[in-house]
This record gives C-alpha cells, sequence and structure tokens, in this order.
C-alpha cells in the first residue's frame, strides 16, 4: 500500500480533501505538519492548496523554507513522487524542484469555475490512469495561477512533453472553458525533467467523490497504483 | 556600521502586469488620463549591519536573488543609505 504524505502548512486547505481522496482510492494517507523534518516513510508526497503564510511575499515564497521542504526536496532528489496542488505548485516553483512561476491572473479577479482541460502527459505517477489526449473538467481556484517561464524553458517544457495539463483554448468554440488566467500557453500543470515532480493550478481533490463528477479521482487511483522503478528513477543514478 | 537599504521590486518589464493596467485605468477614470504605462511593485526596506556600502549592497543583491524578488519574473533595483 501506497503511503501518502499531506503536507500542512499554516493557510493549507483542501487537505483534508486530498487526504480522503487518497483513501478513497486505497492510500495509507497521513499529514505531516510544516514544522515536521521528515516525511516519516511516505511514498509519495502532496502539497496542498491553500495561502500557506498568507501569501507573504509571494505565494509559496515563505513556504519553501519551511523544515518540511528540506525533507520534500531530498525525496524529489531521490525520485520521489511530489505532486503540488495549487499553492502546492507555487511553492514548487519557489523552491525550484519546478521552472518558471505563478503570477497574478491576468484578469486580476480571483477565478473560482470548474476548466476543461486536457491531460497531455500520462507518463507520472499522478496521470497514468489518464489516456493521453483526455478532457477533463477540474475546478480551479486561485489568484496568481498565470504560469509564467522563459521563452527557452517554454520550448524546453513543449519540447520535452512536460506540459502535463492544459487548459482547452478558447479558440476551439467548443463548449469548454478558456484559460481562466492567461497562462502561457494555456499551461495548467507541468512536471519536472524526469517526470516524478509534477504541479498544477486545477484542485483534483475536489473531484473525487463518486457522487459529486470525478473527473479528478485518476490522479489518485494512479497514485495507488504507481510501482517505484529503479531503472529510470534518479535515486539510481548515484 | 548599520546601513539603510532601500530595496524595489518591479516586475520584468515585458511580462504583462495587470495591477498596473487596472491602477491605470482607475487613474483614468479619476481624471488623470495622461497617466499612462503603469506599472505595480513592492518596496522593502531593511537595515543591513556591514562594514561598507559596497558590503551592504553586495549582502542585500543576494537576499534579493535568493528571496525578495523572484528572478523569473521580477527586476530589482538596490539603494544604499548610510547610517541606520
Amino acid at each position: 500500500m501506497i503511503n501518502l504524505a499531506v503536507v500542512r502548512f499554516p493557510g493549507s486547505n483542501s487537505d483534508f480533501d486530498a487526504l480522503r481522496s487518497a483513501e478513497r482510492a486505497g492510500m495509507n494517507a497521513y499529514f505531516v505538519w510544516h514544522r515536521d523534518p521528515d516525511l516519516r516513510g511516505a511514498d509519495m508526497v502532496i502539497l496542498p492548496g491553500g495561502f500557506s503564510y498568507g501569501d507573504y511575499l509571494r505565494a509559496g515564497a515563505i513556504a519553501r523554507f519551511s523544515p518540511v521542504m528540506q525533507a520534500v526536496q531530498r525525496h524529489a532528489a531521490a525520485g520521489g513522487p511530489v505532486l503540488g496542488i495549487c499553492n502546492g505548485f507555487q511553492i514548487l516553483c519557489e523552491s525550484h524542484l519546478l521552472p518558471g512561476a505563478l503570477m497574478r491572473n491576468a484578469g486580476l479577479s480571483f477565478v473560482s469555475k470548474p476548466v476543461d482541460l486536457v491531460v497531455e502527459c500520462t507518463d507520472t505517477p499522478f496521470t497514468a490512469r489518464y489516456a493521453e489526449g483526455a478532457r477533463i473538467r477540474l475546478p480551479v481556484a486561485h489568484g496568481e495561477g498565470r504560469f509564467a517561464a522563459s521563452e527557452e524553458t517554454l520550448r524546453m517544457l513543449e519540447a520535452e512533453g512536460r506540459v502535463v495539463l492544459r487548459y482547452v483554448p478558447e479558440s476551439e468554440r467548443s463548449p469548454l472553458q478558456p484559460n481562466p488566467n492567461g497562462s502561457a500557453h494555456h499551461i495548467a500543470g507541468i512536471s519536472n525533467a524526469a517526470g516524478n515532480v509534477v504541479g498544477l493550478m486545477p484542485h483534483p481533490e475536489r473531484a473525487g467523490d463518486p457522487a459529486t463528477p470525478d473527473d479528478g479521482a485518476a490522479f489518485f487511483t494512479s497514485m495507488a497504483a504507481w510501482q517505484p522503478q529503479p531503472s529510470t528513477s534518479k535515486a539510481s543514478s548515484r | 556600521m548599520s546601513f539603510r537599504v532601500h530595496v524595489r521590486v518591479m516586475p520584468r518589464a515585458g511580462l504583462l502586469d495587470p495591477q498596473g493596467q487596472a491602477v491605470e485605468h482607475a487613474l483614468s477614470a479619476l481624471g488623470f488620463p495622461e497617466a499612462g504605462e503603469v506599472r505595480v511593485g513592492r518596496a522593502i526596506e531593511l537595515d543591513v549591519q556591514a562594514a561598507s556600502p559596497t558590503e551592504a549592497e553586495a549582502r542585500a543583491r543576494q537576499m534579493c536573488d535568493k528571496l525578495l524578488a523572484n528572478p523569473v519574473t521580477e527586476d530589482y533595483l538596490v539603494e544604499v543609505e548610510e547610517g541606520g
């Protein structure tokens, strides 16, 4: 059974949703406080959404200095899967575990609504159970979700297939919702080069209950089915 | 010696600054149509203990690179004032 640590910072939210979604998928999920120096043997880590440290200075900027983030850095460096959702994505970017940054939404407003997305990369521990190109609908709730990066970084992300989730662009004239925040290349989620660290603005943990639209559930069933692959993980390189 | 350090962090030129645009629209609506190219950043002041103004500035720049500014999206300006 997969042991999943859900990290809680002062100001985290959706932490219980993440825990329950994980339990529903059959994982042994537990909370880890931001002051904890270790992850208590976690196979996987979720950094949930919210407003850690009140978003002081920049969203995620202070959280990255929490003691627990040292453990998350080590876990990620060893090839361990880490999923950052919303504020968790912002923390991963501020921690340099993912490239780029998340800026104030183009429309300035806090956006809270369902959006339609394309799952572009299924080669991660979090999206393996989706079909490549699958259209899914997940809620977003953020004020600073506009992914920005240098042209060079954007080219690299595209060339290496590291855009995990993309907002369906308005130009498609589908009933689907357009990019809610003005992100570069309509990016909603990306991975690191090894694929074990993923950050996304939408909230799969808020769309995981069978009683509601559950397009996010496959994130958690993917995680529950994950098996370490020593031959491809960074852990084997030293 | 103690130096008062003034740090100005601004959104990088060329990147969309929706806050600046909103303030510009508000100024225009208030009767200041002459205002243009508004950009909104952040000012940070701090005392730095250092042997010289040069050292204080160098340390402040390290602080900017590591925390006060995000190198992906922001530029910063550091000014050192003597006597804190």
